[in-house]
């Protein structure tokens, strides 16, 4: 009976909105179809050909991976440019050397594949590499020390996950042990703790920041590096906006959970970073990055326990924060150093 | 130099070695730390005994130092093996004074090559071929070369030899632009190993593009009484000559990415063509190698010839050498000479050549003389 009645009353109303609707959904089909009758035209007809003047492909190889081990060199090399790219030889220091492809035959466009020289490498010392495509043209990558690279055996991995709670979960915890201290800290000595933290992560900002662009400029060209760095940056910040704000602003135990969170994922880069560095054999830093990376890491934990001064929360709600906010350094430098 | 069915024996062999010698260079080579250039040697010499061991063993010489895979001689049009061998000799008329008229016709073609397996490189030919036809004359004879340009820029053939100013193939005189031609004229002087090339400019690309060969004029042994049969067995043709094994080698370079240094090297522009097909040689015989030097960018070049001394011929214009028992001479670009050894002396087997500029070699320009007793 509604339905009827409904039916009975409605038209007058509901035509000219479903008219409406068909107009909006026409207007949406229309420009997408000329656009697509553009593109069948540009492929069918190639319309273009009149500007190909016989120049030869353009040919981007990224080197990606690097990995030297007891059986010589493996190269993960991903292709990139105009057409699918062959490479034809491999010179290592300036000469020819045989080698493997996997998988054989021409590379697909953002395609990748592993290169294999059974190069007798040596230790401490500098290789250059030199792909030659078919075209003759040549591609370089420099291995500036050659180490062997670590592989994923139990024990490196213990020490790895030791180093990553030296980084990340002992500062933090040091940082959260001068809790009794801050709660007798003055106004004034508080906002110059504070202060020094902002101060310090807002230099790691625009370090890292640098540091992350720099990397994005040598991944390949199809992953848009820069505009990467800065959508990835940009949706983290607004994910935890909207996680954080949505019970209005935080304030207490929530503002230190969301702060150790914040720190978590900036100790997860630093965990990857110092990973990858062991991995690309710059362990001869390894000391003083370590030492660096532990100083600067207090003041992470004293800028956590400013919002819980005024609260006495639970004893094991310290070693939650400590957990959220070192945390992540262990995890990211197991994955930093198998990268 | 070999029959085919030799020559397919070599062959599948090889594939089967590049194989087997790689797993045997990966997997047991290089995992033993200690002398890794040496275990890995004896790893592919230890895989080369289980295959047909005389067929493969001028590849385990090499390690793997190496390019891999075969070029496509019959795309290429030229065959690095014949061409050692493959004189140009023109076509022969009597002139009306009774001297003999020698008439070679060269045309000029853009051509796609195979530098090295895989590496094609955009050429400026001579008949379709790099290095350009070995041109072999003999002295006193005149001389029409009938070039005619095909190619997409202008092109000429300067001779390293006596002739006119007009004939001298610089702009202004015998620099053609496409689709002309012009003939050169001079008299075949004077004997030697000689050399021509593209004198348009700019001079190094044109060079480099792959316009030059070798110009053999043979010494007239009526001309040269007191080293008569010295200069017949010079001559091409003459029972005395048949005794000798002749070569001709141009050493060449290309700048494949056009960045002004060499990607590939070699002798007569394959890489590693002799290397993976060894010169074969009969022992009793003596050889003679007409050695031309081209390669751009690079100051100098050389040639060294393992367990043997040569004598050497400066740009081949006297009949005694000019220097006697050495194993290593140098030549800069354009320079060249000849080179006469003999392995009547040595055992059977392998015999290397090379530059003695590592980087050279490395890249390419290396080559092997199989030394057999003579075939019956």
């Amino acid at each position: 009976m509604t339905d009827i009645a409904r039916s009975s009353v409605e038209p007058v109303a509901g035509a000219p909105v479903a008219r409406r609707g068909r107009a909006y959904l026409l207007w949406i089909v229309v420009p997408l179809a000329v656009l697509g009758l553009a593109i069948a035209w540009l492929v069918a007809a190639d319309p273009l050909s009149g500007f190909r003047n016989g120049a030869p492909p353009v040919e981007k190889l990224t080197f990606e991976r690097t990995i030297l081990g007891t059986d010589g060199i493996r190269l993960l090399l991903r292709a990139g440019g105009s057409e699918p790219m062959t490479i034809a030889q491999v010179q290592v220091d300036d000469a020819y050397w045989q080698f493997t492809q996997d998988p054989p035959g021409a590379i697909a466009r953002s395609g990748t594949v592993w290169i294999h020289l059974p190069f007798p490498w040596v230790v401490g010392e500098a290789h250059a590499i030199r792909v030659v495509t078919n075209t003759g043209a040549t591609f370089d990558h420099e291995i500036p020390v050659a180490v062997p690279t670590p592989t994923r055996d139990s024990l490196s991995f213990v020490s790895q996950g030791l180093l990553g709670a030296f980084v990340g979960l002992l500062p933090v915890a040091i940082g959260l042990m001068f809790y009794p201290v801050l709660r007798g800290v003055g106004r004034n000595g508080m906002n110059f703790l504070l202060a020094l933290t902002v101060g310090l992560l807002a230099f790691l900002l625009i370090d890292a920041f640098g540091d992350a662009l720099e990397l994005a400029g040598e991944a390949a060209a199809i992953f848009q590096g820069p505009v990467m760095v800065v959508l990835v940056a940009a949706a983290s910040f607004l994910l935890l906006m909207a996680v954080g704000r949505r019970q209005g602003t935080p304030s207490g135990l929530a503002l230190a959970t969301f702060i150790a969170l914040g720190i978590g994922l900036h100790n997860l880069g630093e965990g990857l970073a110092i990973g990858a560095s062991f991995a690309a054999g710059a362990a001869g830093l390894g000391t003083f990055l370590v030492l660096g990376f532990t100083l600067h890491n207090i003041t992470e934990g004293i800028g956590i326990a400013a919002p819980i001064l005024k609260i006495r929360p639970p004893l094991w709600s310290f070693a939650g924060l400590t957990l959220l906010a070192g945390g992540p350094a262990v995890i990211g430098l197991w994955i930093g150093s198998l990268a | 130099m070999a029959d085919i069915g030799e020559w397919l024996r070599d062959k599948i062999s090889r594939r089967s070695l590049l194989a087997g010698g790689l797993a045997a260079a990966g997997g047991t080579a290089i995992s033993t730390s200690g002398a890794l250039g040496q275990s890995q040697h004896a790893g592919h010499a230890g895989a080369v005994v289980t295959e047909a061991a005389p067929a493969s063993a001028h590849l385990a010489a090499h390690g793997a130092m190496i390019t891999v895979g075969d070029v496509d001689n019959e795309r290429n049009g030229f065959d690095p093996s014949a061409m050692l061998t493959d004189w140009e000799t023109g076509t022969v008329s009597e002139l009306p004074d009774g001297r003999t008229l020698r008439t070679f016709e060269v045309t000029a073609e853009d051509k796609e090559i195979e530098i090295a397996p895989g590496i094609m490189f955009p050429a400026w030919t001579y008949n379709g071929r790099v290095p350009g036809p070995a041109l072999r004359a003999t002295e006193g004879e005149r001389l029409k070369i009938v070039f005619r340009n095909y190619g997409s820029h202008p092109h000429s053939m300067h001779f390293h030899g006596i002739h006119a100013a007009r004939m001298d193939g610089v702009p202004g005189a015998g620099l053609i632009g496409p689709g002309e031609e012009f003939v050169y004229e001079f008299d075949a002087k004077p004997f030697g190993c000689h050399l021509y090339h593209c004198h348009a400019l700019p001079l190094k690309r044109h060079i480099h593009k792959g316009m030059y060969g070798a110009f053999v004029i043979d010494p007239d042994p009526a001309r040269h009484p007191e080293h008569e049969t010295v200069a017949r067995s010079r001559q091409l043709g003459t029972p005395e000559n048949a005794g000798w094994q002749e070569f001709v080698m141009v050493m060449n370079a290309f700048d494949t990415n056009f960045d002004g240094e060499n990607e590939v090297y070699a002798v007569n522009t394959v890489a590693h063509a002799y290397a993976k097909q060894p010169i074969r040689l009969e022992r009793e015989r003596p050889v003679r190698i007409y050695l031309v030097n081209v390669v751009e960018f690079d100051p100098i070049n050389s040639f060294h010839l393992h367990g043997n001394f040569f004598n050497y011929f400066d740009q081949g214009t006297t009949l005694t050498p000019t220097l006697q028992t050495v194993d290593l001479i140098t030549q800069c670009q354009a320079e060249r000479g000849i080179l006469e050894f003999a392995f009547k002396e040595h055992e059977p087997g392998l015999y290397m050549f090379h530059p003695h500029q590592s980087e050279f070699t490395e890249l390419g320009w290396v080559g092997m003389f199989d030394v057999v007793e003579a075939v019956s």
